[in-house]
Parts: C-alpha cells; structure tokens; sequence
C-alpha cells in the first residue's frame, strides 16, 4: 500500500453544512502596559454593535464608583483587583459578530509581570494588533510582545498608534512612531500589514476614518480586521499523529489522538516514532447515535479520531505515527529557541522535564548558547535564563525522541519545560548542526542470528600479553590528537602492544569514502569507527582512534558498542589555542566560510562529561601526554 | 472541518488529556444544555463509552421535568450517576447575598463530593463567553486544598499544553467547552440530535435560557418552540445568556467571589 502522502486520498468526509455558521478569526491584542489594549477592545466591541443591553450602563456605573471618567477597559477587566488598579492581570476574550465572519478579539496584559498571561493568550490566536502610545512610543513590552509574537507562530500583525489625542492628532510623530516600530519588527522577519493611528477611548479611526486624521489614508482597525485570515489547515504538511492513549473499552483496541499535521487513510503503513514499530491502520473508529453510520475512511489535521491496527504491536502514548517516508526526525539532543517564564531562572546543566505533543521526557540544558535582548536582539552570554528573557540553547534527552524542526513540522516542532510542577517556558526546534539519528539506529537486517566464538577473550589476551581495547580520542581539530596517537602506537609497540591507529582521513578514503560531511553523514562515519574499533577490540588489540568526533550522543553509541573496554581520552586545547596552530589551514577556510559545519566554528564540539583521561596539550608537551597515556594503558590494559 | 468540527475535535482533546492524566475524574452534570454537550462529546471521545461517573449536585431545587431527564438518560445512556444532596442554606456564608448563597450550596456540595469520593479532578462545562470571570478561565485550572481559584495567578497555558503536574493536595477543574459559545452549543444540539431538558423550548411565550434552580433562575420572554428558533432569536439577542440568573447580578463582585470559592 503506498503512503497517502504522495497517493490521492479521498476527500475528507464532507461535514454536515450547517447554515448561517460562519468562521471564527481570533486576534490578540498585545503591548506594554497602560497603552491602552483594553480600551480598544472595549471600544471595538462598542463599534461593532456586538456590546449586549445594559452592559454600557453597567461599565458607567462601574466609572462612577470609582470616581473616574468613562473606561471601556472594565468591560475586559473583570477582576476587583484589575479595576481598582486600572490594570490586566489576566487575559480574556470576547465574540464580536461581525458580518461575514465571527471575530474572537483577545485581550492581553501589558505589565511585564504577567507575561505568562499574555503568551497564554496570544498562543491561541491568529493574528495580532499590537497597540502603541503615541505619546510614550515604542517600549520594551512592545518590543518583546512583538518578539513573541514571532516565536508563537503569530504571523499576520498589525500595529496600532493610540492615543492620537494626546499628540493632537499629529502626522508627524504617528511618523516617528511608526518608522521605529517598523524598523524593530523588521529586523525579526515581521511586516505588519498596517501602522494604524487611533484615539481608542474616542473612538478615532477604529471602525471608519476619522475628521481628526485626514492625513491618514490607510484602514481603519475593523477594516483591518478583514484582511486577516484564520491560520490554514496543516493537512497538506507530512503526516504527524501523535498517540495520546490506547483504549480497551470493548473488544476493540482504539489508539486515540488528534492529528496535528497530515491526514491518513485505512490501509496506509505507519510507522511509530522512535519505537519503530510499523502496521497498517485496519479501521478509523467514531460512535454516532444515529442509524446507519459508517466509519470514516480518511481523517485529516486538526481532527480527534481512533484507530486500529492490523497488527497488535505495543503502542504507547507519546509515540508519534507517521508514514514510513517524512518520519519525524529522532534525535536525543536538539537545539531550540525559548522564552522563559519560571519563577526561578532555567540553569545550564539543570534537569527538567519536557512536554511536546502528548510525549514527556525527562530533559537536561547541556547549552545556553546566548541570551537574546529583545530590545535591541544584541546576544549576551549567561549560565541562566531569568523570567521573561528569550534564549538559545541545546537540550539533551537520555533517551531517544521523536520531533520535528520548527520550519518543518510546526505542531511537533514546538514544546514547553516543566520546572518542578509548571510549565515555566516554551521553544521551537532547530536541527542545526545536528544529525537525525533515526538511520543509525535502525536495523534492517532480519532473520540474523549471533556466531559464538570457540575462544574466549581471556585467551586471546594471554596470548597477546595484554587486554584488547579502545582509546578513543576526541578533541577539537588542530588539538593535537593524530600527533599524540601516532607517538602512542609506536611507543606501544616498541614495548610489544599488539596496537593499531584508525585515523580519520584514512577511513574515509577506503571504509566511509561514500560518506560527505552532513551531520547524518558525519554521525555515520563515526558509528561505523565505532563499530570497528569494537571488533578490533574484541580480536584483542588495542585500537586508537582519532577522529573529533564533536558529538556527544556518537562516542556514547561508540562506548556502547565496545562495552567495558572503552576508554575516552579528552586531547583538550582552547579554541583559539588550535587555531592558531591551524595545522592544516582549515581554520581560516571556515573562517572564511569555505568550509561550513565547521566543529568550533560554524558546528558545536560536545566536550566530554566523564573521560577516563585528558591529557591538556597547550599545558603539556606532545611527549608528557604520551607519557601519561602509556602509564594508563599499562596500568589499565595489564592482564 | 467547519467550526463546530474544530470545537469538537478539541473538546475531545481535552476529554482524552484530561482522562490519562488524572487519576480520579468526574464530570459535573447540570442536566442543562452544556453539560449535555459534554456528556455528548465523552461519548463521542471514547467511542460510546462513559468512562467517568457524572456527577449532579443535588439541592434538591431542580424542576420537575429536570429530574425526569435526569432519570430517563441515567438508564439509556449507562451512566454511573452520583447524586449526593447538597448541604443545606443554613450551612452556607451568609455574609453573601440571597441568590448567591443559594447557588454557594453548589460549591459546598462539590466540595463535600471531592472529599468523599477523593477525586483529583472535575470537569465542569462553563463557557468563556457566559461571563466575564469565567472568560479568564483556564482549561486546566487548578484549585488549592480548600477548592479556591487563585485567580490572580493562573498557569500559563499555551499550544495545548495543560497543567497537569500538581502537589498533593490540588484539585484541577478542567473546562473542555471554554472556547464554545451559546450559538454553537445549539447548532452543536441540532447537528447532533441531543436530547434536553424541555423548559428551554417556549411554552406560553416563556422559555429559559439558562436553566438553574428554581426560585433563582427566571425565564425570558420567547415565543422560540424548536431549535431553529431558538438560534434566530440567539443570532439578533442583545440579552446577556445570564440575565436570568438572579446571582450574577446581586452585585459588581458577586460572582467573583462565588467563583473564587470555588463555584463553576
Ligand atoms: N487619552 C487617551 N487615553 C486613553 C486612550 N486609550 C486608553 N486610554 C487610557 O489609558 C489608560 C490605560 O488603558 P488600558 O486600556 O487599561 O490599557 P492596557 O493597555 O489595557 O493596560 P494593561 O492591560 O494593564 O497593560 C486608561 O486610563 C485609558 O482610559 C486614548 O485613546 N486616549
Ligand atoms: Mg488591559
């Protein structure tokens, strides 16, 4: 059965029409605090004739008890606390029946302090005005609101200048306001669709232009509004269905779940993620109460369905189903863009947990690469992410996971970190620099069965005068690690070692010559040395490798498939220490960018966490670090 | 998948999240229109079944033709009913005003059932577009030993993350119709066929449209006899759904304080 990813699926089951049902586009309405967000939602309300009976007297006497002038902020703030303070904590929303399609407006909080609020609102929303004081101008929540609105998947913006009254309605500094905030959104990849200005609280160029403004040619905001469009269906993309739980209510078993991305068929092969487990969907379960019902044959994005399979593998929730060509990529380390929102900042080498999909895994930061200022996105450098800030880090996971790239699968390229028992922040994904490991640990080979060796390892070793094993080298490039293996072989040698050096510029030219320098590629050059290693090992020599083997997650494998006679051997040296070396000119060809992925440069090197040894050649000659490695194979490899 | 697809779809999500991740639920079952939307939709979400008892706060103030729903679709529909009597008025704060301390036997009777039957969450069906408190809702709001919402400082809840790691102690509410509104409720009821309560279909020029207990809760005037009126006349109302309901208007923070108790 082909995938229904390239085969011509049946349309979706055709949904019952129902009449007078229109569609529903949802705005936030975002930025800094007292610039007047809530008073234009009241004030949209009120101009789309959506304001229910009784509701603007309710707001008056509201005014009036408090001693102030008319707030059509009181209609979105509801708390005591809000009013009182004349402040959002929380956000809200509210229905607008406009015509032709139902509107959802949300309203945000501007202070800093409730971030968390606004993310929450404007995570669910389609679109986003984000409003501006005139009078104040640009402010660090109008340029943070707007880096979020970015890192949310909020693409359609448009601003709003409000307060017009208080600058007199002045062209000149709606001007000013506008060139700024341009420029800021401009330099994070937003274009707003328009720069509005308004007099909220009056009522100014909110449903039609106003006498005020006559310079101002653009839409007013509900004419705005129009222009924006509820996000499309991700059915088109590659199938994404993550499993949310396994149900055996009856005799069937049900894998329920919403499909994020995609669609599927009864009869497509899927495969589970990063089980690697595969079958064929046998049904698509629904229940109706009404006579004569059949079940779907087809399902796409965004609906929640069940299915069974025609083989009983085990399934659990978290698994990610696709079909077998554009699986998700599986990885156990990852890089990702996040905002912070705990209470307690996020920590370098802290341990979490992870939710992406219906998945959880336990996580830890390996990296925090920089910290961007949302203010002027200079990058900083720190050991912690405070609340609020934005940051770019790599996590870690100890087992294997099933994700996505951001750019490539939105709904599985985004996911939140637990801190104790909150959801304290959220990120997208990049794979930058990183390898989708899904080929290396796939084993396509079946029916193969172990050949058991007649000699025992023991055997071997008193034959040689020693034990086999791997010192497996890594180090950046330039940090002395062919220097050192060749001096070791052959002082090994001389003292009667049965010892050999796999080297890698040697392997790739016989071994690897198929492969390039691709993060897959490089993951595969190493796991094959690793395995290699393994065998020379086990025929009871002692192997040297040198490769820079920068990844942390391919020595591991490399330590798996060797067991317990696997030795790490750090060759530290300072970046810029090898690259003044630069024994071989690459440096200055990846600074040049003639090399890309270069480890140090444009690719990440993953120091070790635990080697058995490091020998640190800027502090020592070439000669002592032999030394040492000699005394350790002595002492380590003896019989 | 036109809107009331998507609001399904997502209902459903919630059902399921909320179902593995919390170890004892119920559901909250009102008998009015939404909680029937919600018993709907856990039938649709797990394929017929009704995995979870429903729970009805009893204060013994419903009308009759409610209790009779109540009883037929226990049978028809399998559900394992808890119908415990809520504590009675003299029991209740009354330092609230009059509707409201009749609604609070509500809060008391959830309260005295999470206890009794120890469960870590409820499911309640309120609506963002009812009132304008509970359009801050979350969809997994949790609430402290006493059962009160800390309103002020709610989780962040984002790409249909929930909340749903708590210390001992929590409770969670969790709200699968929060994005729905009174219009879609209906079109769901008349795409589905679900059955309800007849007081809300005109009978002498007199409906509800929001269905409480009695003495508290006030019918409109509608001649609407059948579903497709009732939606006319939803798409051109410029009455609030709550206007009848005497607590919601007793004064500016009385339903805050109601549901900071702990009231759905
Ligand atoms: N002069 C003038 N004042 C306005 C206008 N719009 C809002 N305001 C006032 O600005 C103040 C803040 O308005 P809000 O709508 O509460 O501001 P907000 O952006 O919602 O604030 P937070 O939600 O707390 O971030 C109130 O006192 C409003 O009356 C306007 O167009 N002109
Ligand atoms: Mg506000």
């Amino acid at each position: 059965m082909a995938d229904s990813v390239v085969k011509l699926t049946t349309p979706p089951q055709a949904t019952q029409h129902v009449p007078g049902m229109k569609d529903l586009l949802r705005i936030v309405i975002v930025g800094h605090v007292d610039h007047g967000k809530s008073t234009l939602v009241g004030r949209l309300v009120y101009e789309t004739d959506s304001l229910p009976e009784g509701k603007f007297e309710q707001i008056k006497a509201m005014s009036d008890r408090r001693g102030m002038p008319f707030e059509w902020a009181f209609l979105m703030d509801a708390m005591q606390a809000e009013r009182d303070q004349g402040i959002t904590i929380d956000t809200a929303q509210i229905w607008l029946k406009t015509k032709g399609r139902d509107t959802v407006i949300i309203d945000a909080p501007g202070h800093k302090e409730f971030l968390k609020n606004m993310v929450t609102g404007a995570s669910q929303a389609d679109a986003a005005l984000l409003v501006i004081d005139a009078d104040e101008g640009v402010k660090e929540q109008s340029r943070r609101h707007g880096y979020l609105l970015h890192l949310l998947g909020v693409r359609q913006v448009a601003v709003v200048v409000n307060k017009m009254d208080l600058v007199k309605y002045d062209a000149a500094r709606f001007q000013e306001v506008e060139r700024e905030i341009r420029t800021y959104l401009g330099s994070i990849g937003v274009t707003p669709a328009h720069v509005i200005p308004v007099s909220a609280r009056d009522g100014d160029c909110i449903k039609e232009g106003s006498a005020k403004m006559p310079w101002y040619k653009g839409p007013s905001v509900v004419q705005t509004l129009s222009l924006f469009n509820p996000i499309a269906s991700l059915s088109d993309l590659p199938l994404r269905f993550p499993v949310q739980d396994v149900y055996k209510f009856d005799e069937r078993r049900i894998i329920a779940g919403r499909i994020e991305c995609g669609r599927l068929s009864v009869g497509d092969t899927l495969i589970f993620s990063p089980s690697n487990k595969s079958a064929k969907i046998k049904s698509i379960e629904s229940w109706s109460s009404k006579p004569g019902h059949h079940n779907p044959l087809t399902a796409v994005a965004g609906q929640s369905v069940g299915i069974t399979l025609d083989e009983q593998i085990f399934v659990e929730r978290g698994d990610i189903v696709s079909h077998l060509q554009h699986a998700p990529v599986e990885t156990d380390v990852f890089r990702a863009r996040i905002f912070w929102l705990g209470r307690e900042p996020l920590k370098k080498g802290g341990a979490y947990k992870m939710k992406l999909g219906t998945m959880e895994a336990p996580i830890r930061i390996q990296e925090i690469e920089r910290i961007i200022d949302t203010g002027d996105l200079r990058a900083l450098s720190s050991d912690e992410v405070e609340r609020n800030q934005v940051a770019e880090i790599v996590i870690r996971s100890r087992r294997m996971l099933a994700l996505d790239a951001f750019n490539d699968s939105p709904r599985t390229g985004r996911f939140v970190i637990v801190d104790k028992f909150d959801i304290a922040g959220g990120g997208i994904i990049s794979m930058e620099g990183y390898a989708d490991q899904r080929e290396l640990i796939t084993q396509r080979s079946t029916n193969i069965t172990r050949v058991e060796h007649a000699i025992p390892p023991e055997e071997r070793w008193r034959r040689n005068g020693h034990k086999g094993g791997v010192m497996w080298m890594t180090g950046l490039s330039g940090a002395g690690k062919s220097t050192i293996a060749v001096k070791l072989e052959q002082r090994l040698f001389e003292k009667g070692y049965h010892v050999y050096i796999l080297d890698g510029d040697n392997v790739r030219h016989g071994l690897n010559a198929n492969l390039g320098f691709s993060p897959e590629d490089r993951a595969e050059n190493i796991r094959r040395v690793g395995e290699v290693a393994a065998l020379f090992a086990r025929s009871g020599m002692i192997v040297i490798t040198s490769f820079i083997s920068p990844y942390r997650s391919d020595r591991d494998r490399a330590r798996a498939a060797a067991s317990d006679v696997f030795h790490e051997v750090y060759v530290a040296a300072e970046l810029a220490t090898c690259e003044s070396r630069d024994p071989k000119g690459l440096y200055k060809k990846a600074r040049a960018g003639q090399i890309a992925d270069f480890t140090g440069i444009s690719a990440p090197y993953e120091a070790p966490e635990e080697p058995e040894v490091v020998v640190d050649t800027a502090a020592a000659s070439a000669d002592e670090c032999v030394d040492a490695l000699v005394e350790y194979v002595e002492r380590t490899f003896r019989i | 998948m036109n809107r009331l697809d998507q609001l399904e779809a997502q209902s459903i999500y919630i059902l399921r999240e909320a179902f593995n991740r919390i170890d004892k639920i119920a559901m909250l079952w009102s008998l009015g229109k939404d909680s029937n939307v919600m018993v709907w939709l856990t039938r649709k979400a797990f394929f017929g079944h009704i995995p979870y008892p429903l729970m009805h706060l009893d204060t013994g103030l419903e009308f009759p033709e409610t209790y009779a729903f109540r009883d037929r679709y226990v049978k028809e529909w399998g559900v394992k009913l808890i119908g415990d009597p809520c504590p009675p008025l003299d029991t209740i704060d009354d330092t609230l005003p009059p509707a409201s301390r009749v609604a609070a036997r509500k809060t008391a009777g959830l309260k005295e059932a999470i206890e009794k039957y120890q469960f870590d969450g409820i499911f309640a069906g309120i609506r963002r577009d009812e009132q304008s408190m509970r359009a801050k809702e979350r969809v997994f709001s949790p609430r402290n030993a006493e059962g009160t919402w800390d309103f002020r400082d709610q989780p962040p809840e984002f790409w249909d993350q929930y909340k749903t790691d708590y210390p001992a102690g929590t409770h969670i509410r969790i709200h699968p119709l929060l994005q729905w509104t009174e219009l879609d409720i209906w079109r769901y009821i008349q795409r589905e066929e679900i059955p309800l309560v007849p007081l809300y279909f005109a009978k002498n020029g007199e409906r509800f449209r929001s269905l409480g207990e009695i003495g508290i809760t006030f019918p409109i005037k509608s001649n609407a006899a059948t579903i497709e009126d009732i939606i006319a006349e939803l798409e051109v109302t410029r009455t609030e759904e709550r206007a009848g309901r005497a607590m919601d208007h007793e004064s500016e923070d009385a339903f805050e304080r109601l549901r900071a108790d702990g009231y759905m």
